[in-house]
């Protein structure tokens, strides 16, 4: 679609400005965006929908996308990416179809998820926030996602995949890169980051079955009604998917200190190469 | 703490008390018609029956109060919306569960959408309102889809649009999903986020009930307050009260996570207490003792197991030092350091921290470097009173409760671990194995043992 020139610090002309969607891509988004923010007693609401929708496009928020939105809105590209750059769902750069996110929030760290982050890293070999090269997999270690009593949580596409295991972890993004249908734990099918996207946007998942998949309620949420009613409950639901993944040793969680990957996302102040610490005495 | 359950007077069929949850467990349970099917929108019709001046002292009297957190009586903030000032009034419901170990309204919307429509027409009504929003997070996407579904459904079926019911009245709802921001669980930075800007918190006054959305009234409630609505307007302001205490009524989520063996939703009448849920869903996992918890999500300062008889409402954990707030007991056993869970919790208030005022975003930063350098061995004894310092200057002082919140960890976890902290600091390093800790911990030991 467009290409966002991924410039270091530029001192000489200013950027041109971004080049408009084709002219049918154009029609379309636009049709869509009137749909959103007729949603609105005031236009400037649909902002965040509309940059959802701009990612249903092109998978990221693009120059091209930021101006549309500020087109569409009557607002100045810099205040559109004021507003997409104080968001984490916004990604600033190409990532792949599926955005797999793990929580080391305490909890979910705690109950495994930085062993399965750790792990994950290793074995599709990019970082925090990096994509695997046959552009498949975006990995992230993500905040709590609302799910803690059925950690460790793993989003996919911000789809649930509940009680996590690292081989269940492994196998989920192997299927994921294969070209198979993964259904999660709690949620539909899934489908691409692009197609999500739309559904952030406002757009109602069409496909047939999505809303229904996976049933009611997740087996955690069900335990107090359960024992309200004096049945049994089950014992601690088993990572699913795990059993496809036999491994010959257990997991190994990360030995180095497990906080240290849960960092703020690099500003000239935390950027490690640039220790400003605390790493004298005060008075030193 | 021990594990083996003791038995109760009363067993779970007495302490237990689903009315949200009562029917997650049947098929289709999201859909309008299961609703119907368990007395769904028969409190709208009862609503609809009184004046809206009435309902409003009628939800006051049921004594319900906020289930975000704060627990202010939403019958009273319903009140402060100004009548007859010619103005939209809006209705905005807190869908924005992000607070680490909350996870209540995310199974309640997955489950049961429609418990929150039905409230919304019903608040939305008392308040005059006749455009009101739900402010999803924009992470959960298969809570949206049931959104979008029930929304429709309940179109279709005449509960929204023109003349609702043959009332006169009209409502519409518009769902709206978020895109990453903890900060846009405090009311006014949502209210900003919602007219598409920077989710950074407003001054207050002026309060939302004067000036919220577009400089309109606006009422915003959490999602589980909204939802419980209905149940008090069909079963009785009465029976409302006949749970929990005087001053905290009614039945409510606890969400029970971390190391025990049942995990999960447990609704029941505010007081209870983790002891006694504890004792139902089989203690802590096999073998391991109760170390620390939340009461109410990591903002609200950690209590250990000194604590597991404390009545679980808003004036029994206030006494004990801490805060209702969530109502999300994230529970950790022996095997989990201190150090290790508060230094992450910083972390993401760090990296939560909206920039928009001083202390928070340049205390948070501070605190994650003390915190990291005690974790990894290289802190100095001089630290801890210094951590106590910067989360002094942050409590209290900054410009929304996310300050608070980033405090409350620092300071309890001091409070009772401080040997803890001097642990990392004599012995430069950490005591604990985080292997230990995992889901899985317990079935490698097992295999070790059989190999």
């Amino acid at each position: 679609m467009t290409t966002t020139p991924n410039s270091e610090v530029s001192l000489g002309m200013p950027q041109l400005p971004a080049p408009d969607y084709p002219a049918d891509v154009r029609a379309r988004l636009e049709t869509d965006a009137k749909e959103v923010i007729a949603r609105y007693p005031d236009s400037r609401s649909a902002l965040l929908p509309l940059l959802h929708l701009t990612q249903s496009e092109d998978g990221h928020v693009t120059r091209t996308g930021v101006r549309f939105c500020a087109e569409m809105l009557g607002l100045t590209t810099a205040e559109v990416t004021a507003v997409s750059t104080f968001y984490s769902m916004y990604r600033r750069k190409p990532s792949g179809d599926y955005q797999v996110g793990v929580c080391t929030n305490t909890l979910c760290a705690v109950m495994g998820g930085d062993a399965i982050f750790d792990e994950l890293k290793q074995h599709l070999g990019v970082g925090n926030n990096e994509t695997t090269e046959d552009g498949k997999v975006t990995l992230e270690h993500i905040e709590c996602n609302a799910a803690c009593d059925f950690a460790p949580v793993v989003m996919v596409n911000w789809e649930f995949f509940d009680n996590q295991t690292v081989e269940s972890a492994k196998q989920l993004v192997d299927d994921l890169r294969a070209g198979e249908q993964v259904t999660p734990t709690r949620g539909a099918p899934l489908c691409t980051y692009k197609e999500t996207a739309r559904i952030l946007a406002g757009f109602p998942d069409e496909r047939p079955g999505a809303v229904d998949a996976t049933g009611g309620a997740g087996p955690a949420s069900l335990i107090g009604l359960k024992l309200a009613k004096g049945e049994a409950i089950p014992a601690r639901t088993p990572a699913p998917r795990a059993d496809r993944a036999p491994r010959d040793t257990p997991p190994q969680p990360g030995s180095e200190h497990l906080s240290s990957h849960d960092a703020p996302q690099q500003t000239a102040p935390s950027d490690p190469a640039n220790p400003t610490g605390p790493v004298a005495e005060e008075g030193k | 703490m021990t594990t083996a359950p003791e038995m109760s007077d009363t067993g779970p069929e007495k302490l237990l008390s689903p009315v949200l949850s009562a029917f997650w467990d049947q098929p289709d349970a999201w859909t309008l018609e299961t609703y119907r099917r368990h007395e769904g929108y028969e409190g709208l019709r009862k609503a609809l029956a009184m004046t809206p001046d009435d309902l409003i002292a009628y939800v006051k009297d049921s004594g319900l109060r906020g289930r975000g957190g704060a627990g202010f009586p939403t019958g009273m903030k319903w009140q402060f919306i100004p009548q007859g000032d010619g103005k939209p009034h809006y209705l905005v419901v807190n869908a924005d569960e992000s607070e680490p170990g909350t996870c209540k309204d995310i199974p309640l919307l997955f489950a049961n959408p429609h418990s929150l429509i039905e409230g919304m027409i019903i608040a939305c009504y008392a308040i005059r309102s006749s455009h009101a929003f739900i402010y999803l997070r924009g992470e959960v996407v298969p809570v949206l889809r049931r959104l979008h579904e029930a929304v429709r459904e309940a179109y279709e079926a005449g509960y929204l649009g023109k003349d609702i019911l043959g009332s006169g009245i009209d409502l519409d709802i518009t769902v709206h999903a978020g895109a990453g921001a903890y900060i846009c669980g405090e009311e006014t930075a949502l209210l900003d986020s919602l007219e598409g800007r920077r989710g950074q918190p407003r001054l207050r006054p002026p309060f939302p009930a004067v000036a919220g959305l577009y400089a309109c009234p606006t009422v915003v409630n959490n999602v589980e307050s909204i939802a419980s609505v209905p149940a008090i307007l069909n079963r009785g302001k009465d029976w409302f009260k006949s749970m929990g205490s005087e001053k905290s009524a009614g039945f409510t989520l606890y969400s029970l996570s971390g190391h025990v063996a049942s995990p999960g939703q447990y609704e029941a009448p505010l007081g209870i207490t983790l002891r006694q849920l504890l004792d139902m869903g089989g203690g802590m996992r096999p073998g391991h003792r109760l170390k620390f918890w939340t009461p109410g999500g990591s903002s609200t300062p950690m209590f250990t197991d000194e604590h597991l008889d404390v009545p679980l409402d808003y004036e029994g954990v206030g006494a004990a030092g801490s805060m209702l707030g969530t109502k999300a007991l994230q529970c950790f056993d022996e095997t989990t350091c201190v150090v290790r869970a508060v230094t992450r919790w910083t972390e993401f208030y760090a990296h939560e921290s909206c920039g928009k005022c001083t202390p928070c975003r340049e205390g948070t930063y501070w605190l994650v470097q003390l915190l990291r350098d005690i974790e990894a061995g290289k802190g100095v004894p001089s630290d801890l009173d210094k951590l106590n310092d910067i989360a002094d200057n942050i409590n209290g002082k900054s410009f929304c409760a996310l300050g608070d919140g980033a405090a409350a960890p620092i300071f309890s976890s001091l409070k009772y671990f401080r040997e803890e902290y001097e642990q990392h600091i004599t012995g430069k390093g950490c005591p604990f194995d985080p292997a230990k800790s995992t889901l899985w911990a317990d079935q490698n030991a097992h295999l070790e043992v059989n190999a």
